[in-house]
């Protein structure tokens, strides 16, 4: 009875403390008055400057491209990965191999962003290309940390899945690669899904990679979302965040709809 | 055979991606970070030189600058006390939310996994504004204080250690919650009625039994913490005042602003042998072991 107590409180402070913040902002979003902490009334005048301000869609538009380009890449390298890992025995310096792939996870990405920024710079130095930095680059970057994410998914469910349906097939006559796109793939296919979910809001939510790897023509979401409200607030922006985070948890519902499968 | 030409494929087309576009920039870091910095463009000179025969032109210079200049360390340890103290209250507030969730029935565990995590999915940047909306001195935590008459006037809630601290807390907590929740969950909840049982009040149940039975999750869960704080930019950038430098801000600062690209490399370089070599080497020797005692 009394512990029982106990665990409600603990699970609903905890929900409050993790919801409270999200409320507030979609609350904000809503005030008429320019100056944000100062409530004035009901209204949807931010939501409508919001898809007036070109600066704003144009990012949007730039970020979701490089979002679905970079997932996609990474999802193809990183289920690469996750099979390897698994259903491979000859890896040359496989410990070399998981650490190029395992590392990212960890990697600060402020130590990344610098990285990739003195690469292309470098590589410019050498080959004379990439000639700028833009889009292209923030995509290569993109697809090299979110590979990691993507592997690790498929690495778990294919350690899960028995291997026994594989042999079966094989034995009744399936060669190798025809069981993997016929059996296997189709198999750990909402684990693909998730992890490409995953990828894509990865991509969509990093600044500090992008800051360091962009250039002209490639200010993407974040970037401008950061030079509004790093020194003060933004009635758009708060439009803006109640909007984008509605639709990032709809994702998320949809990743874990996918990632529940491999569980059963 | 063919199955051979096909898993080269898998292996090598990955591998090819992250030596390209990993690796070869981690080790131009490290190039950089031993070359000697100059006025021009780049700012550091090659470390070969073909002028007179072959030389190499290397320092450890760019070193020895930030190990010996208090700002450079100072920052570093400011860095490491925020990521120590910011994994210290997740895992004050993660591990009893992931104990309760996974000692709930099974449907109503699955709810509550995913509105814990599901904070996490929407935009980090804007979690963090939300705290810069909540902490203004006209914001909603200050009316709260004043019309309870706890406080007489506004409190400065932003722009100091603390709301770094808060930010960083609220934006990292699912990622304690989650691997604590993971080993959580495996345990076998009779062990808990076992220990009762024999007597063991409640007290001497969770440091007997329950925390030494999840000290893997701790561990993940607080290195999953603990190392992106160490070099987190944004959130003190957004919430943090002059009060105290980070390890990011000077690394971003050391590249940018004072356009020194061996001395930032030189930190970036350091963070990376600091921090991440030691969990990468542990991961690689605990996957190596893992295998050989399934197989």
């Amino acid at each position: 009875m009394k512990s029982s107590l106990i665990k409600s409180t603990v699970i609903f402070l905890g929900l409050f403390f993790l919801y409270f913040p999200i409320l507030v902002l979609i609350f904000y979003s809503f005030n008429e008055n320019k100056r944000v902490m100062v409530w004035k009334g009901f209204s949807l005048r931010w939501y409508n400057e919001l898809f007036n301000n070109e600066q704003i869609i144009e990012s949007f538009i730039i970020s979701i491209k490089i979002a679905a380009l970079s997932a996609t890449f990474a999802t193809i390298l990183g289920v690469m990965i996750g099979y390897s890992l698994v259903r491979i025995r000859k890896i040359p310096f496989k410990s070399f191999y998981i650490f190029l792939s395992s590392t990212p996870l960890v990697l600060p990405e402020l130590i990344l962003g610098l990285s990739m920024l003195l690469f292309f710079i470098s590589l410019n130095n050498v080959i004379g290309f990439p000639s700028s930095r833009g889009q292209l680059t923030i995509f290569i970057s993109h697809v090299t940390f979110c590979i990691a994410f993507v592997a690790i998914i498929i690495q778990a469910r294919l350690t899960d899945f028995n291997k026994n349906i594989e042999e079966a097939a094989m034995d009744l006559g399936y060669n190798y690669t025809k069981v993997l796109y016929k059996i296997t793939l189709p198999i750990i296919l909402p684990s693909i899904i998730a992890g490409w979910l995953l990828a894509f809001t990865i991509s969509l939510d990093d600044l500090v990679v992008a800051s360091f790897t962009t250039g002209p023509g490639a200010n993407t979401l974040p970037i401008v979302v950061f030079s509004k409200v790093r020194l003060g607030l933004s009635p758009e922006v708060n439009a803006l965040s109640a909007i984008l985070m509605f639709a990032l948890i709809i994702i998320g519902l949809f990743y874990f709809y996918f990632n529940k499968k491999f569980k059963h | 055979m063919k199955n051979k030409l096909f898993e080269k494929y898998f292996v090598f087309s990955p591998y090819f991606w992250l030596v390209l576009f990993f690796f070869i920039p981690l080790a131009i870091i490290f190039k950089i970070s031993i070359s000697v910095s100059e006025w021009g463009m780049p700012p550091y000179q090659d470390i070969f030189l073909f002028d007179n025969g072959f030389k190499i032109n290397t320092t450890f210079e760019n070193y020895v600058y930030i190990f010996s200049d208090y700002y450079y360390i100072g920052s570093f340890v400011n860095s490491l006390i925020l990521a120590l103290i910011s994994t210290f209250f997740c895992l004050l507030i993660g591990f009893p939310l992931a104990f309760y969730i996974a000692t709930s029935n099974i449907r109503l565990r699955n709810i509550l996994l995913v509105l814990v995590v599901i904070p996490f999915w929407s935009s980090f940047l804007l979690r963090v504004y939300a705290w810069k909306i909540i902490l203004q001195n006209n914001g909603i935590l200050n009316v709260i204080l004043l019309n309870l008459g706890i406080i007489s006037e506004p409190l400065q809630l932003l722009y100091n250690q603390y709301a770094v601290i808060m930010g960083i807390v609220y934006t990292y907590l699912p990622l304690m919650i989650l691997p604590l929740y993971g080993y959580l969950n495996k345990f076998d909840l009779n062990l808990i009625e076992a220990s009762k049982d024999l007597g063991l009040n409640r007290i001497k149940t969770f440091f007997k039994v329950i925390l030494p039975l999840s000290v893997p999750g701790i561990v993940a869960g607080s290195l999953l913490v603990f190392i992106p704080v160490v070099g987190e930019f944004i959130i003190p950038e957004m919430l943090g005042g002059s009060d105290r430098l980070y390890y990011g801000k000077i690394l971003w600062e050391e590249f940018f602003v004072n356009r020194n690209w061996p001395g930032a490399s030189a930190l970036a370089f350091s963070g990376i042998i600091i921090l991440v070599l030691p969990i990468v080497i542990f991961q690689i020797l605990y996957s190596r072991w893992s295998q050989k005692n399934e197989i």
